[in-house]
């Protein structure tokens, strides 16, 4: 049937390209069958002459196409009569041959198949190390220290130190301050009423749970507290975890997978990066809030579908972006982006007062996590004490909802205040309770800056505020925000601290910068 | 076949201590099911399966109602949010057994506790609470392994002070504001408790491992671990950027020869020499109730020049004379341990992780660790409820009661795993393990093994694909020292008729040192 091929292929071979392999054979095909001088003989003379068709037929199709195309039904019915002279000839074949060659020709055979299932020849098999050249490797390797070593004046190992409760007043390094430096937003971490709520539970529970959500570790403060959330939050469903950062980086590989696509941030905290690391998942980075900018790469995307639409049914998109950005201290404009979240993914350790994450939305979407968010299937699930704490803050939040107003109102006094500071420059919303202070100008060097901004810091703290440079990992940061003195406001703090604050950060910087 | 490991302690440590050497031989069984347990379990989950498809046509053709949460119209052309068959598993496996898992606890997770009784009315799609409660349900599932949770009593009179001078929050990183003098203590303390010289404490167990491994190795670097570590050892690793090869469960063979073939070959194609080696493993594997083979991981990672990380989330309190871990368990130096990784959820009762070995190591932790910089740091009381724990066991408290505790859980866990398996059950792991694992095989059976479970109230973890192999479910007994011999007998007993009844009782290398515990019929039962 394949005999005959189009001619813009090149030459078709014909049927006999076996030809040559059966002429060989025919000779002692011949001998042996006039030896045997039986039935079997006469069968080749019946047959009709096989090689005068195996070779017209092609020619004519070589030559010429319509003829050939005239003639299709003949060809077909000549191919096929010369292929069953073929079958039968083979068949002949193996009867008459001698055993030798039968013999011959099946070592020749096994012999082809050895030779293409072996392994290719190599060279370097024959260089197979001895044992004794392993061992001298083994025994030559040097590796790297576990830990290269650190310089004993790192800032980090020189923590500041704080003495009693991290709240509104603070000791830090043995100094009395005001706290500008804790995520206390509410000033919920002092509040008595929060400590009554954790202390009836530990009265009740003791401290830790002993185990994860899934295998006794679900109490029934922690189903009050995701109901509690969830209405808080006007959504369906919301689910805690007892970490903060797993919160979101456990998140987010629950649903983008390898091949999945993101959108996200370029200042994205350090939670979203290690989120969007652990799923393998496509990531697209844009400019800060800058929506056109996303806007071109969806429509980059969409082109990129068009080429390969049956990959694009299976890709799932994701757009990841923060309320406030704890890096930059501006907000997302969320009107801008979409008219609808899927998903909500919060922290409670700090307006909350209390330790952990939660998430919320749509039960088709968190549900989803109590099977494949991982920090929470595989953690120990969060003391019953803080959970009871974080209720107890919620139901100080419902309570007095002007508590957001005042937050806001202390917020633009502090921004007001700053402004117009030579050679420091106000990063972040006004009515942002945590913004940033950068360098108006940098020296040049990271190190320069960070050490000029810790001056301003400790200067700072020795006049009673106390003040943090936020601290990034500068080698893991995707990208990394230039270094700043981070400002927390909380509605603890008075009008005259605020007012102070705002001085003796001018004042200090005065000194330092100019 | 019956696989008895034998692991002679012929690595004896140079150093000492001065602590108790102990020369014991370790057994470790991982008795292989009969063949046709295996094959009705496969088959099992065959007509499980093949019922799923026929409801699932079903329910599309909405002749079954579909009760799982569905989608909104106006995303429904959107890509599936999920995966499909991670969904079908879920749907129509998963859910008609899923009343054994999440059981909500309303009291201290202690050796007795209270859960909400719960029912369903639609197959476990939703749950109703009766607004009833199991009263004094003997908890074999927390855990709990010192028994050092408990409602409150005048012992955690200093957790009560710190909660109420400090709160619960810290609304700060180490880094920046949130280092208070209570983590300081807590460090000093662990450092002195391990008997090495620095530790970090994180705020929880799982970031622990996942932000702190990432830390020590990179590209270029070599992961030597585990095939059944934790999966937050597992995030560690695939974080961390480096290559990761897995070796076969607590197989030494199968370590040495990768270590050998790393150290040899180097890198896959730029065929340089890798950086540097870390070995990943656990003290006590949870699902597996084995116990590292520290002796020989040490050997081998000192020959071979490689690191080595232990995760002693487990074990740390559990097991060894004083409850030091694994490393005192086997009478190894904790300073050939390069890193000593553990929780505090477990023994101690309260939240959280650490990480310790050299100064030098855990001052670069300090510096570069995720967790350090970005995360919240540990709740003040959850770090005093450390402190009173520790030590309690180092007997800092001027009593032996926290050594006591240790010693009670040793003799618990000997008790109900050597009356398991004279009652014929395959039981996996090492006999000083108190995580105790009974194989159940068959979905079918974990199920109604839980359920008759409570209804005995005792509450037991069952586990099963994906957390284990397919066919190896199982159920698993957390023992605990505040467990007394009452609680165990009459779990014991609960468990022997139920594993008749439900004919789990598939060992067929019965220690027969009480024979008296036979009768005629179970005899029989094994032709």
């Amino acid at each position: 049937m394949d005999t005959w091929r189009p001619p813009v292929q090149g030459i078709c071979l014909p049927r006999s390209a076996s030809g040559p392999a059966r002429t060989g054979l025919s000779p002692s095909l011949t001998a042996q069958a006039r030896g045997g001088g039986d039935q079997r003989a006469a069968a080749p003379a019946q047959a009709p002459p096989p090689r005068a068709r195996d070779v017209t037929v092609p020619r004519h199709a070589r030559v010429d196409v319509p003829v050939a195309f005239r003639k299709e039904a003949q060809r077909l019915t000549m191919a096929n009569a010369a292929e069953q002279w073929v079958l039968v000839e083979m068949v002949q074949a193996l009867y008459e041959a001698p055993a030798y060659h039968l013999i011959l020709e099946g070592i020749l055979i096994l012999w082809i198949i050895r030779l293409l299932f072996s392994k290719t020849y190599k060279l370097q098999e024959r260089s197979d190390l001895t044992l004794k050249e392993k061992e001298e490797l083994i025994e030559e390797w040097q590796p790297e220290p576990l830990v290269p070593p650190v310089s004993k004046d790192h800032p980090a190992l020189n923590y500041n130190i704080v003495s009693g409760p991290p709240s509104h007043n603070i000791v830090v390094n043995g100094k009395e301050c005001i706290n500008f430096a804790s995520f206390n937003f509410l000033g919920l971490l002092d509040n008595p009423r929060v400590k009554a709520a954790a202390l009836a539970s530990l009265k009740k529970y003791g401290v830790g749970t002993c185990g994860p959500r899934g295998f006794y570790g679900t109490f029934d403060v922690h189903l009050d507290l995701e109901d509690r959330l969830a209405k808080f939050m006007k959504t369906e469903e919301a689910i805690i975890y007892s970490y903060g950062f797993a919160t979101i980086a456990s998140a987010i590989p629950a649903y983008s997978k390898r091949g999945d696509i993101v959108f996200v941030d370029r200042a994205a905290c350090f939670a979203i990066q290690k989120g969007l690391q652990a799923s393998r998942s496509d990531i697209k980075i844009f400019k800060h809030n800058d929506m056109a900018d996303l806007e071109r790469l969806l429509k980059e995307q969409e082109i990129e579908d068009q080429k390969n639409p049956r990959k694009a049914r299976v890709t799932r998109r994701f757009i990841v972006v923060e309320g406030i950005y704890m890096n930059t201290g501006t907000i997302c404009p969320l009107p801008e982006l979409i008219d609808d979240i899927d998903l909500i993914s919060a922290n409670m350790e700090n307006a909350l007062a209390s330790v952990g994450g939660f998430c919320c939305g749509r039960s088709f979407v968190i549900d989803h996590q109590r099977l494949s968010g991982q920090g929470y299937c595989f953690s120990a699930s969060l003391p019953p004490l803080l959970a009871a704490a974080a209720i107890e803050a919620l139901n100080i939040m419902e309570e007095n909802p002007g508590i957001f107003a005042v937050l806001k109102e202390k917020c633009r006094k502090i921004h007001k205040a700053l402004q117009g500071i030579s050679g420091l420059r106000v990063m972040g919303e006004s009515f942002s309770p945590a913004f940033h202070l950068h360098l108006e100008e940098s020296t040049g060097s990271r190190e320069k800056d960070v050490k000029l901004l810790q001056e301003i810091v400790n200067q700072c703290m020795n006049r009673s505020i106390a003040l943090t440079q936020a601290r990034y990992l500068d080698k893991e940061e995707k990208c990394l925000p230039p270094p700043s003195i981070r400002v927390v406001v909380t509605v603890e703090q008075t009008e005259d601290e605020l007012e102070r604050a705002a001085a003796t950060i001018k004042e200090v910087a005065q000194a330092v910068l100019l | 076949m019956y696989i008895a490991m034998i692991l002679p302690t012929e690595c004896r440590p140079e150093k000492q201590n001065g602590k108790p050497h102990i020369n014991m031989e370790i057994e470790e069984s991982f008795e292989e099911a009969p063949l046709h347990v295996m094959v009705f379990t496969y088959m099992g989950y065959g007509i499980g399966t093949l019922f799923g498809y026929l409801r699932d046509f079903l329910r599309n053709w909405g002749i079954e109602k579909c009760n799982a949460a569905v989608e909104r119209e106006e995303q429904k052309d959107f890509v599936p949010l999920y995966q499909d068959f991670e969904n079908f598993y879920t749907r129509n496996l998963y859910m008609r057994i899923r009343d054994n898992w999440n059981r909500p606890v309303c009291s201290a997770p202690g050796p007795h506790f209270d859960m909400l009784e719960r029912v369903s009315d639609d197959y476990n799609w939703t749950f109703r609470f009766t607004g009833r409660v199991i009263k004094d349900v003997i908890n074999m599932g927390s855990y709990n392994f010192l028994g050092l949770v408990s409602k409150y009593n005048e012992s955690m009179r200093t957790v009560k002070e710190v909660l109420e001078r400090y709160g619960t929050g810290v609304a700060s990183t180490r880094h920046e504001m949130g280092t208070l003098d209570k983590h300081k203590e807590l460090e000093d303390l662990v450092a002195k408790f391990l008997n090495v010289e620095a530790a970090m404490v994180f705020g929880m167990g799982f970031a622990t491992n996942s932000m702190n491994i990432p830390v020590l190795v990179g590209k270029g670097c070599l992961i030597l671990s585990d095939e059944l570590n934790h999966t937050s050892v597992v995030l560690g690793a695939r974080l961390s950027g480096a290559t990761i090869r897995t070796f076969k469960h607590n197989n030494m063979q199968s370590l040495e020869k990768l270590l050998r073939d790393a150290i040899i070959y180097g890198q896959p194609r730029t065929r340089r020499a890798w950086k540097k080696i870390l070995i990943l493993v656990e003290g006590i594997y949870s699902m597996e109730g084995s116990i590292v083979r520290l002796p020989q991981i040490v050997a081998l990672k000192k020959k071979y020049k490689a690191y080595l990380y232990v995760d002693e989330a487990h074990s740390i309190g559990s097991v060894g004379p004083t409850g030091r871990g694994v490393s005192e368990f086997f009478g190894i130096d904790p300073g050939d341990v390069d890193v000593l990784m553990g929780t505090f959820t477990k023994s101690f009762g309260a939240a959280g992780g650490y990480i310790a070995g050299k100064k030098e190591l855990v001052d670069y932790i300090r510096v570069h660790s995720h967790s350090a910089v970005y995360a919240t740091s540990m709740s003040p009381p959850v770090a005093e409820q450390i402190i009173r724990a520790m030590k309690l066991i180092m007997g800092l408290d001027g009593t032996t009661q926290g050594l006591q505790r240790v010693q009670q859980l040793a003799k618990n866990t000997k008790y109900f795993r050597q009356r398991l398996r004279e009652m014929g059950f395959i039981i996996y792991g090492n006999d000083h393990s108190p995580v105790v694992p009974v194989l159940l095989y068959m979905p079918g059976k974990v199920a109604a093994f839980a359920r008759h479970m409570l209804e005995k109230k005792i509450a037991v973890v069952v586990v099963g694909f994906p957390a284990t192999p397919l066919a190896e479910a199982r159920a698993r007994f957390c023992i605990s020292a505040a467990h007394t011999r009452e609680m165990l007998d009459k779990v014991l007993e609960a468990t022997d008729e139920i594993g008749d009844l439900l004919q789990v009782k598939y060992s067929r290398h019965r220690h027969s040192a009480r024979p008296e515990l036979y009768d005629e019929t179970s005899f029989e039962l094994d032709d």
